[in-house]
């Protein structure tokens, strides 16, 4: 009998999981739309709007905490799960940004472009979208690849500025209560500042290993 | 050859556009009054008029209504902004079942005749109810259109009797921390308290300004301001103003609650202006509450002929 992979079961598993919260709007929006309570409030545009966003963010965070993870619990396959939920940020990014495109300003460019330049809360918002996508497109095997090991790497630090922006366009969002915004800011704090203390920890490690060889 | 030659009519001869509406607004009255007159015994046909079987007209019911589709009572009372109950939009409905809007009591105070304490049925006992479909433009860029019942803001002000040294009215929201939860937050607190609000005397006796008591005929649900509420539907929805406890009457402008809170973003009038941008989002559009598309902001909020004179030589972009 062949030995069972657990990761047959573990990437499927976490594939559907990561598709549950669309799977709740999208199903919300089709009980909205036949006149049956699906969960939305009166306004049902901006309920997707603040969930797709929200969403975005919260993928967000889950990618950044796998190699904290990783390094902390010493789970290294825990990688495995890093594409997949980073290409799941960007798919409720696409959708945030679908709405704002679509069901926002209804496609008119020319407010677009002004919004962008204008205001701050949608600068922000973009930024860290448009810097997923050149993530999203490298991320194949076959663009790591292409660009080797370290360029890939160095290009994927990116997402570091999105989620710095995605932060300070959520802050923008609230009227009053920053709590959200603030507690999510903390977060990347601590998931950036993870990676700055590794990095300098290994500098400093590094000598040291060398000469006691 | 053709010389064309300018309009004979001088520009101080053409009769101002809020006029003619007036006008016109005036037409229909009369005529309306002229039916009731004649109305004795004989029926006119097709003029229905507002007379109850005393023979007093009902308040002017009609006059400043909006004909748009009112809002679902449902939608109106599940999705509001009243911070004191929380910040998202089902908090007000989720936690304010348990509000007490009875007993209530107003305290009246500053540059008035009569400054006092009323129990909320003493001040109100007498003025005539009348019901008011007013649009309802919120700051955030979605609107309602709400029937309010109630009464004219300016009646309840003459029963008063401000002296006139008072140049502005103020009001006060409830403090309650055992009623309002967000009273009781001190991490992060959302905004001073109370809520605070004001309007220039002429604003406050103007026919639109008005204090609603109930919406759709029914007792205004405790999300929606219970027992007390201003509306303004010139104006952005934040200056409606709920559960007022406290009419101030004095000389300097008041500073409200989100002009203090952030005062490149809201002002003391926070009329409706499509022309001029909240400084994060455009205030052009609106998305009115059950509509998919977006439709054009009006300015005063479709209000412009009862209330722009109002602002005149005023700046609009410095005063928002």
């Amino acid at each position: 009998m062949p030995k069972l992979n657990p990761w047959w079961i573990l990437k499927p598993a976490v594939f559907v999981a990561c598709l549950l919260p669309t799977a709740w709007i999208g199903r919300a929006l089709w009980l909205t739309y036949q006149g049956l309570d699906g969960g939305l409030s009166a306004n049902p545009i901006k309920d997707v709007t603040e969930f797709t966003g929200l969403w975005t963010l919260r993928f967000l965070m889950i990618t950044l905490a796998i190699t904290p993870l990783r390094r902390i619990t010493g789970l290294s396959s825990l990688i495995r799960f890093r594409r997949m939920v980073g290409l799941f940020t960007f798919f409720q990014g696409v959708l945030h940004w679908i709405t704002y495109i679509w069901l926002d300003q209804f496609f008119m460019w020319g407010e677009i472009a002004k919004d962008i330049v204008k205001r701050p809360f949608i600068t922000s918002g973009m930024l860290g979208f448009t810097l997923m996508i050149p993530l999203a497109i490298t991320s194949t095997r076959k663009w790591i690849a292409r660009l080797g090991g370290s360029r890939w790497q160095k290009i994927h630090r990116l997402i570091y500025i999105s989620a710095v922006a995605g932060v300070v366009h959520y802050y923008f969002f609230v009227k009053s209560d920053i709590f959200y915004p603030l507690a999510y800011g903390l977060l990347v704090t601590v998931l950036l500042g993870f990676r700055g203390w590794h990095a300098i920890r290994t500098r400093t490690l590094k000598p040291a290993t060398t000469y006691s060889r | 050859m053709l010389i064309q030659r300018g309009s004979d009519i001088s520009s101080s001869e053409i009769t101002p556009e809020n006029l003619c509406h007036n006008r016109r607004e005036f037409i229909k009255t009369a005529s309306t009054v002229l039916g009731i007159a004649a109305a004795g015994t004989i029926i006119v046909p097709g003029c229905t008029t507002n007379v109850e079987a005393t023979g007093e007209p009902q308040a002017k019911h009609g006059q400043y209504d909006t004909t748009e589709k009112p809002t679902s009572l449902d939608d109106i009372a599940s999705y509001n902004n009243y911070y004191e109950f929380g910040t998202g939009k089902d908090d007000p409905a989720r936690n304010s079942k348990n509000f007490k809007p009875k007993p209530w009591t107003v305290k009246v105070e500053g540059m008035v005749k009569k400054p006092a304490t009323y129990d909320l049925d003493e001040l109100i006992k007498g003025l005539t109810t009348e019901d008011r479909i007013y649009r309802m433009r919120c700051v955030e860029a979605w609107s309602m259109v709400i029937p309010w019942s109630g009464f004219p803001l300016a009646n309840l002000i003459s029963r008063l009797e401000p002296t006139p040294s008072a140049k502005f009215v103020e009001f006060k929201t409830l403090v309650d921390p055992n009623q309002y939860p967000e009273q009781r937050r001190s991490f992060l607190k959302v905004l001073d308290w109370p809520y605070v609000e004001g309007l220039r005397m002429d604003e406050a006796t103007n026919p639109l300004a008005f204090i609603a008591t109930g919406i759709y005929g029914k007792p205004l649900p405790n999300q929606n301001g219970a027992p007390l509420r201003l509306v303004t539907p010139w104006k952005y929805g934040f200056k409606g103003i709920k559960a007022i406890v406290n009419i101030r009457f004095t000389d300097k402008q008041p500073v409200n609650t989100w002009q203090q809170q952030a005062p490149q973003e809201y002002g003391f009038y926070a009329n409706v202006n499509p022309m001029v941008d909240h400084p994060r989002w455009s205030q052009a559009r609106e998305r009115r509450i059950g509509e998919f598309f977006k439709r054009p902001t009006l300015m005063f909020n479709g209000y412009a002929d009862q209330v722009a004179q109002m602002y005149s030589g005023l700046d609009l972009r410095k005063n928002y």
